[in-house]
């Protein structure tokens, strides 16, 4: 199949994710809104007013990074991993299978619909996020390869998510009891600094961790974890994700027979 | 002329060591009508499934109009277009788009993929029903917009799994026809099906497969010719008596004014029609039975058990 052919294949599965988040909005682009809504309101505003300073910034202002990266995995990752597994339940996946679209194509198509996901709620978070804070950017050049690159991390984890689901329940156990505690001990709501050092050291295995801070860096210049090492983790995750994943459509693992 | 569709050898033995296909080999020629029969679990999804890619062969070899597929299988699925047995669309797409997106996946341009899609829904009679999402469709338009689907990158070799299952008779037999006309066209056609009748009114080749083996191999003549055996039906104009004797022929009463008659291959009719002149009865109309090749069918099948 030449690049020409490989690249319609590819807009096509990307146009399709789009289309597919956009037709049910309120259940993919709204409760992101309202969620951080309430977060801003009790954490940033009721709760915040009374923490005072962290890290040398109001609580809201240190909150607010946090939140949209927040947004930004959860959306990435629960894009990828509904709709792929929802073409796997519905056998439409075998629409692509007995197609000459190559692996790498696949699996580029539903990471770029998760990542355009991930871009989408961040603009809509961020905007949300106006109404209770001044947003000031140290560097957008960071703001922007940050975001890329862990919406593309999470939608290549939901993607093994999704390969490996059974179940409807198989694609929630892991946002449930993996991603959303890696997302709370990842300084969202926090400052390293707070911890004692045995859990600070803990948390550095925590792909979160670099995520939050390099994105915070970013919008605020101050960061827990040193900038090279949080691009660096965040490389080395995602190129983890990317190989795995591959292994797993390369070997037709729980899809092909 | 290079085969539409060559399997030499081809194994399957899943994960769970039940043997599926015992090295079974087969060519379909380019133009061909071809059905493969066989009892459920037989191998033919098995094979299908190998030749479209969803299922892993443990050996063998397969080439699709001289592709061979551990060569080169990007190019060998070009040629080919699959209607499955089951429904395998998201059933929330509406059905243009299921049949847009699949041609994207074969790399056609925005533009032609709609060309194609409106091409193929309104000859299979589905345009009206473009923009409803595919679960509103009924079970005959989904298996059409399956065809649709299997059509748009128009490929040299259509490949139907069990095509007219949940389709009521009006619709199966205007798919016959359209199945007829793209053959006629120079599409190779593959299906497998449960109704043998199916496969006598359009296939000029059979292979029956039986517990991974192929059990026969021939033309549709050919395995008719073979039957050495055949019921004729007969309606008769005045009542039969209780008793009926024809000398020669096994026959059956089924009821006061239908009789069944048994003849041998090499035996003819005419005797029948002296006999019951002679006893004052009148035929009307005069009919074979519509499963002789199920007979047949079921005879193989059993001998290869």
């Amino acid at each position: 199949m030449i690049a020409r052919e490989q690249y319609e294949a590819f807009m096509t599965i990307v146009r399709k994710e789009i289309k597919r988040y956009l037709r049910i909005w309120t259940q993919t682009l709204l409760p992101s809104a309202i969620t951080m809504s309430l977060y801003f309101v009790i954490f940033g505003t009721l709760i915040g007013s009374r923490i005072g300073e962290m890290g040398g910034f109001t609580y809201m202002e240190f909150v607010v990074p946090g939140l949209i990266m927040m947004a930004i995995v959860t959306n990435s990752y629960s894009n990828v991993v509904s709709s792929f597994f929802g073409s796997k339940f519905s056998g439409s996946v075998e629409e692509l299978l007995v197609s000459p679209v190559s692996n790498v194509v696949i699996l580029m198509g539903y990471v770029v619909g998760g990542v355009s996901r991930g871009l989408l709620v961040a603009v809509v978070v961020t905007l949300v996020s106006l109404f209770f804070t001044d947003l000031t950017v140290h560097s957008y050049f960071i703001v922007v390869v940050v975001v890329l690159m862990t919406s593309t991390l999470f939608a290549l984890a939901g993607f093994i998510n999704a390969v490996y689901a059974n179940s409807f329940d198989d694609i929630s156990i892991i946002p449930t009891f993996v991603l959303t505690p890696l997302i709370y001990l990842g300084g969202v709501f926090y400052s390293m600094d707070l911890l004692p050092e045995f859990w600070a050291n803990v948390s550095k295995l925590n792909p979160l961790v670099y995520v939050v801070n390099a994105f915070r860096y970013g919008v605020l210049g101050v960061s827990d974890v040193s900038l090279p090492v949080a691009f660096g983790m965040i490389i080395i995750f995602t190129t983890l994700a990317f190989g795995y994943s591959m292994h797993l459509l390369n070997s037709g693992k729980r899809l092909r027979q | 002329m290079i085969p539409a569709l060559k399997i030499e050898n081809l194994s399957k033995v899943y994960d769970n060591d039940f043997e599926a296909l015992k090295g079974i080999s087969l060519s379909v020629e380019q133009g061909d009508f071809f059905a493969l029969l066989g009892p459920n679990g037989a191998g033919k999804s098995t094979t299908i499934g190998i030749i479209c890619s969803l299922v892993a062969k443990s050996a063998g070899k397969i080439s699709v109009f001289g592709v061979d597929i551990d060569k080169d299988f990007p190019a060998a699925k070009r040629h080919i277009g699959i209607v499955p047995q089951e429904f395998n669309f998201n059933q929330f797409e509406k059905g243009l788009d299921i049949v847009i997106n699949q041609a994207g996946y074969y790399g056609l341009a925005p533009g032609l993929a709609r060309e194609r899609a409106e091409k193929y829904l309104r000859e299979l009679g589905l345009w009206e029903q473009r923009d409803i999402p595919a679960r509103m469709l009924s079970g005959g338009m989904k298996r059409r917009l399956m065809i649709a689907r299997s059509l748009v990158h128009e490929p040299q070799l259509l490949i139907l799994d069990e095509p007219s299952a949940g389709v009521d008779i009006e619709m199966r037999r205007s798919m016959w026809d359209f199945l007829r006309r793209i053959n006629a066209q120079g599409t190779t056609i593959i299906l497998t099906t449960h109704y043998l009748e199916e496969a006598e009114a359009l296939c000029r080749h059979i292979a029956i497969i039986n517990h991974g083996k192929i059990v026969e191999n021939t033309s549709m003549k050919q395995l008719l010719r073979q039957l050495d055996r055949e019921v004729f039906i007969l309606d008769c104009l005045e009542e039969l008596p209780e008793i009926i004797t024809i000398e020669g022929f096994s026959t059956h009463r089924v009821d006061d004014h239908t009789l069944e008659v048994e003849v041998q291959k090499g035996q003819h009719l005419n005797p029948v029609f002296t006999a019951l002149e002679a006893a004052g009865i009148h035929i009307s109309s005069m009919r074979n039975r519509a499963n002789r090749l199920e007979e047949m069918f079921v005879n193989l099948v059993e001998g290869a058990a």
